[in-house]
């Protein structure tokens, strides 16, 4: 892995969806790279932009009701507003997503088998047989007992973790060199979500694949990526190498959706702070930083003008006028409101 | 499973036997003495007699419901005062006209409402959708009485495309004249079905659609086509599937009609012309096998969707 | 949660941004209109009923008995709008009369239909208990006999009468209307405005009457004239093939039969007039029965219920 080889391109990728109120901007001006075998996680709250931009990523949003500018570069080939029948030959074979709810992404009235079986037969057009075998073997891979008569059982009969591996399953049947991962954990036991998390890891490294990993929650990401982008309404807030990302967090969004995380470093009965207020109206965008209403440190300058995305050190961007551990940011840090809501900690 | 079964067809036998009394006692407890009905208005008193004696209408009514149920399991059904045929064997001979009759509107049916729901699902509220939405509204108020005698009108009397009344054939006589005439009837029948399983399957479509294991099959990387007949159709024919069996026993007004507009002997003209000749006997055994036949129909469309959805199955 | 359906992304991604798309239906709601279509169906079937109840009144020649000095089977003319059918009879005049048979079958069955289905289904949803649940099974098992069939072979022996046939048509249609009704009626019994007024000491016939009928009118309207048309389709059936009303009394039905009768000229006389004039007249009826019952169906919002 000497080599540096750049998989995917994204460059100033904007999406907006026409609503009866007007266009929602959906995804604002996002660029980044990844490359081959890396892993990037995106992070943010629910409607911060996270799974449009995925799905942009892949192509897979509707072309009729989106409106998708920028660049989408996946192995120098654009992708974005491509026709599906380009897509076609990428998904599955190049890019592949495994999707947050197996229960409802599996379809109900087909045998699990067969659709692990489906794009190994459409894309790699192996005979049936073969096509069962290699799902058997996928089906061991990513850790699931008796896979044969697993093979034959509807989604319904598996368990939530079950089901997930077989999304990860039919996600690597045909070997693709990008993962997209979209809240891949969410609803499933904590100790489930590690196994899956560490399946999806073992799965990346032995077969050298990059992967996105999308999540709102800072700890999923934290130990299994390379590099992370923070996302705040349609923006980067923030990017970094994940070890850099965690030394030194720049941008106070980052830092409440640290502190609204559960820790174990903290002493039990420790109260979780919620990020206060709400994510800012995507139809009608406040005209200065988006955080600024909800942020601790905000001043008078961050409700006039939007900070651009500056590369302050290598590798380490943020969008803040007045980022964490510098001399400005006077007041101190709210590190925990008592009146704070825990349910609205993360959606 | 079991239990699903068990309890289906116990409401089955329930059903069944209702029917039965209910046919049964339709003829007896309503006025006038069918002895009356059989001789007409100048009978005597002797021959009266004689004809209760032979029907056992002498006998208390539920007595004569036994035996005539009895008879029933016989495949007896009694027969014709007028033509001296027996029921059973009227309705062998006209049962297959109904029955092909059912089946060319049903393939017809579906023929025509499954590619337009597909068309219309895809792009819903556009231009193809509204215009199949509005064109299967208006069938609904073209009932078979309605549309029959003027599609006669149009294609046999004034363009000749098909043979107009009387002028069925057998298919065992001749395979092809039969099917040219049955092709009218087959359209008056289909359009009311069309309207019930065309809306029935647009609106699960487009709600199957939206699924996220649609978005799923999309990233695999499979074609439009391969979704929608793949993915897309089987959980949505669910409750297409299972108005099959009603829609077919709402079919039977509609086989009448053709059936006396067309002089076609099937069971609905036959049931007709015995009504009008005051023949209980031969009423009573038609109104039975079909309406027993309905719930069937009904019983086995039922079943049928447990197939699609292996869920309905398993719960 | 942050998934994104691919009809309504901002809806769905973005709950926040949900509700007030929400709050901005309702608005839409309020606005809704019915439509000039619609009061173009409530005109037609005004004028039907209008026109057959004033019958007796217009100057329309006897619809039972023809004028030996007119055009057997004449198309229509001046003096004759509609034309002349086989029997001498004026063809407006008829259709006028047979109006009568069609709107007293389907509104009078329609209503006896209601008051056996619609009042035991209210009482029934509202008390629950054994003798709902028995109801509801008898409603499934009557529901099963076909009601073509059962009316057929009732009619034939018991006669023609109109007033047979509504009552027949309207016992037969009481079990559909107890399906539709206690539907509704349960998903308003165990609101919560229900069980405060059942906490204030309010008695269930008060219940019943002020606060759940109110809540399920929409529905029992719209099914209602549905029910209508329906009605009016069996009864048409019935009439075509012999089994309504007697001729020389017309009904849409059995003007319809004589037509189709005369249609190849089989019996040396054809007219056309005789099938186009009461098939167009049935169309429009029943697409206006069915237009109206569907916009008032989106206008109250009534949702599919589950039978």
């Amino acid at each position: 892995m000497s080599e540096r080889r750049t998989l995917l391109e994204v460059e100033d990728l904007h999406v907006s969806f026409a609503t009866g109120r007007g266009q929602l901007q959906a995804v604002q001006g996002v660029s980044f790279t990844l490359d081959q075998g890396k892993t990037l996680g995106i992070v943010g709250e629910s409607g911060s932009g996270k799974t449009v931009l995925s799905r942009a990523i892949m192509g897979l949003l509707p072309l009729s009701s989106t409106t998708q500018t920028g660049s989408v570069r996946y192995d120098t080939q654009e992708v974005l507003n491509a026709p599906n029948d380009e897509l076609r030959e990428l998904w599955s074979t190049h890019i592949a997503m495994v999707f947050q709810d197996p229960m409802t992404s599996l379809n109900p009235v087909q045998k699990i088998g067969n659709q692990i079986t489906e794009p190994l037969r459409v894309h790699l057009k192996l005979p049936k047989d073969e096509a069962k075998e290699t799902a058997l073997s996928l089906l061991m891979q990513v850790g699931i007992p008796s896979p044969v008569e697993r093979y034959g059982a509807y989604p319904d009969q598996l368990s939530g973790g079950m089901r997930q591996r077989v999304m990860i399953a039919i996600a690597l049947a045909c070997a693709p060199r990008l993962l997209m991962a979209d809240e891949p954990t969410t609803g499933l036991d904590v100790t489930v979500q590690a196994q899956i998390l560490d399946l999806l890891s073992q799965l990346q490294h032995d077969r050298n694949m990059a992967m996105i990993l999308v999540t709102h929650d800072l700890g999923v990401v934290a130990t299994r990526t390379d590099e992370i982008i923070v996302m705040y309404a349609g923006n980067i807030v923030e990017r970094a190498p994940t070890d850099v990302l965690f030394k030194s967090m720049s941008m106070p969004y980052t830092e409440a959706l640290l502190n609204s995380m559960p820790r174990i470093a903290n002493p039990s009965h420790t109260r979780l702070t919620a990020i206060e207020g709400r994510p800012p109206d995507l139809l009608n965008p406040p005209a200065g930083c988006p955080f600024s209403p909800r942020c601790p440190y905000a001043q008078d300058k961050c409700f006039k003008d939007k900070p651009p995305l500056v590369e302050a050190s290598p590798g380490h961007s943020y969008a803040c006028w007045y980022p964490l551990g510098t001399t400005e940011a006077s007041p101190a840090p709210a590190a925990a409101p008592a009146a704070a809501a825990p349910e609205e900690a993360t959606a | 499973m079991g239990r699903y079964i068990a309890k289906r067809v116990a409401l089955l036998f329930v059903i069944i036997i209702f029917v039965s009394v209910a046919t049964f006692f339709l003829v007896h407890l309503l006025p006038g003495n069918p002895a009356v009905t059989i001789l007409g208005p100048n009978a005597t008193a002797q021959n009266i007699a004689t004809i209760n004696r032979e029907l056992g209408l002498n006998k208390p009514l539920w007595q004569q419901y036994f035996i005539w149920i009895g008879h029933v399991f016989q495949g007896n059904l009694g027969q014709s005062f007028t033509t001296h045929q027996t029921t059973a064997n009227i309705i062998s001979e006209s049962f297959p006209i109904d029955l092909e009759l059912i089946i060319f509107s049903q393939i017809l049916a579906f023929a025509i409402a499954f590619p337009m729901a597909m068309r219309a699902s895809r792009r819903p509220n556009r231009l193809f959708d509204q215009a199949a939405n509005s064109t299967t509204f208006a069938f609904l108020a073209l009932p078979p009485f309605v549309i029959a005698p003027v599609l006669v009108l149009l294609f046999a009397v004034h363009w000749h495309v098909f043979p107009g009344p009387a002028s069925y054939v057998p298919l065992t006589q001749n395979f092809w004249s039969n099917i040219h005439t049955m092709i009218l009837p087959s359209i008056v029948l289909a359009l009311g079905s069309i309207v019930v399983y065309f809306r029935l399957l647009r609106n699960d479509l487009i709600s199957t659609l939206q699924e996220d294991f649609i978005t799923m099959a999309r990233s695999k990387g499979l074609s439009d086509r391969r979704i929608m007949w793949r993915h897309a159709l089987r959980p949505s024919s669910i409750s297409l599937l299972a108005s099959v069996g009603v829609t077919i026993g709402g079919l039977i007004a509609g086989t009448f009609v053709v059936e006396l507009l067309l002089q076609m002997p099937g069971l609905g003209y036959q049931l007709i012309s015995s009504v009008n000749q005051d023949d209980y006997t031969v009423v009573q055994g038609i109104t039975l096998f079909v309406a027993v036949a309905i719930v069937l129909v009904n019983f086995f469309f039922d079943f049928l969707f447990t197939i699609v959805d292996p869920r309905i199955a398993r719960e | 949660m942050s998934s994104v359906s691919l009809t309504q992304p901002a809806n769905e991604a973005f709950p926040d941004i949900k509700e007030e798309l929400v709050a901005e239906e309702a608005a839409d709601r309020t606005r809704k209109r019915l439509g000039v279509f619609f009061w173009i169906c409530v005109g037609w079937i005004a004028l039907v009923v209008v026109l057959a109840l004033i019958a007796n009144l217009l100057p329309l020649p006897n619809p039972d008995i023809g004028n030996y000095s007119w055009t057997q089977n004449a198309g229509p003319s001046w003096g004759h709008l509609l034309g002349v059918d086989d029997l001498y009879r004026d063809i407006l005049s008829r259709l006028i009369f047979g109006a009568r048979v069609s709107l007293i079958v389907g509104f009078g069955g329609a209503l006896i239909g209601l008051i056996l289905g619609g009042i035991p289904a209210m009482l029934s949803a509202y008390r629950r208990g054994r003798i709902d649940t028995v109801l509801n099974t008898g409603s499934y098992v009557f529901l099963a006999f076909p009601a073509l069939v059962a009316v057929i072979a009732i009619v034939s022996f018991w006669g023609h009468a109109l007033w047979k046939i509504t009552l027949i048509i309207g016992i037969f249609g009481a079990p559909l209307i107890f399906r539709i009704v206690r539907a509704s009626t349960l998903s308003y019994a165990s609101r919560d405005f229900v069980l405060a007024a059942k906490a204030l000491g309010a008695s269930d016939s008060r219940i019943l009457a002020r606060e759940i009928l109110p809540n399920i009118m929409p529905t029992i309207i719209s099914f209602s004239l549905i029910a209508v048309a329906t009605i009016i389709v069996l009864e048409g059936t019935l009439a075509f093939l012999g089994l309504s009303v007697s001729p020389p009394t017309p009904s849409w039905g059995n003007m319809l039969n004589e037509g189709s009768t005369l249609l190849t000229g089989a019996k040396g006389q054809t007219n056309p007039w005789l099938v186009i004039f009461p098939a167009s007249a049935m169309f429009l009826l029943l697409i206006s029965l069915n237009v109206v019952a569907d916009k008032l169906r989106a206008y109250f919002d009534v949702t599919e219920l589950k039978l």
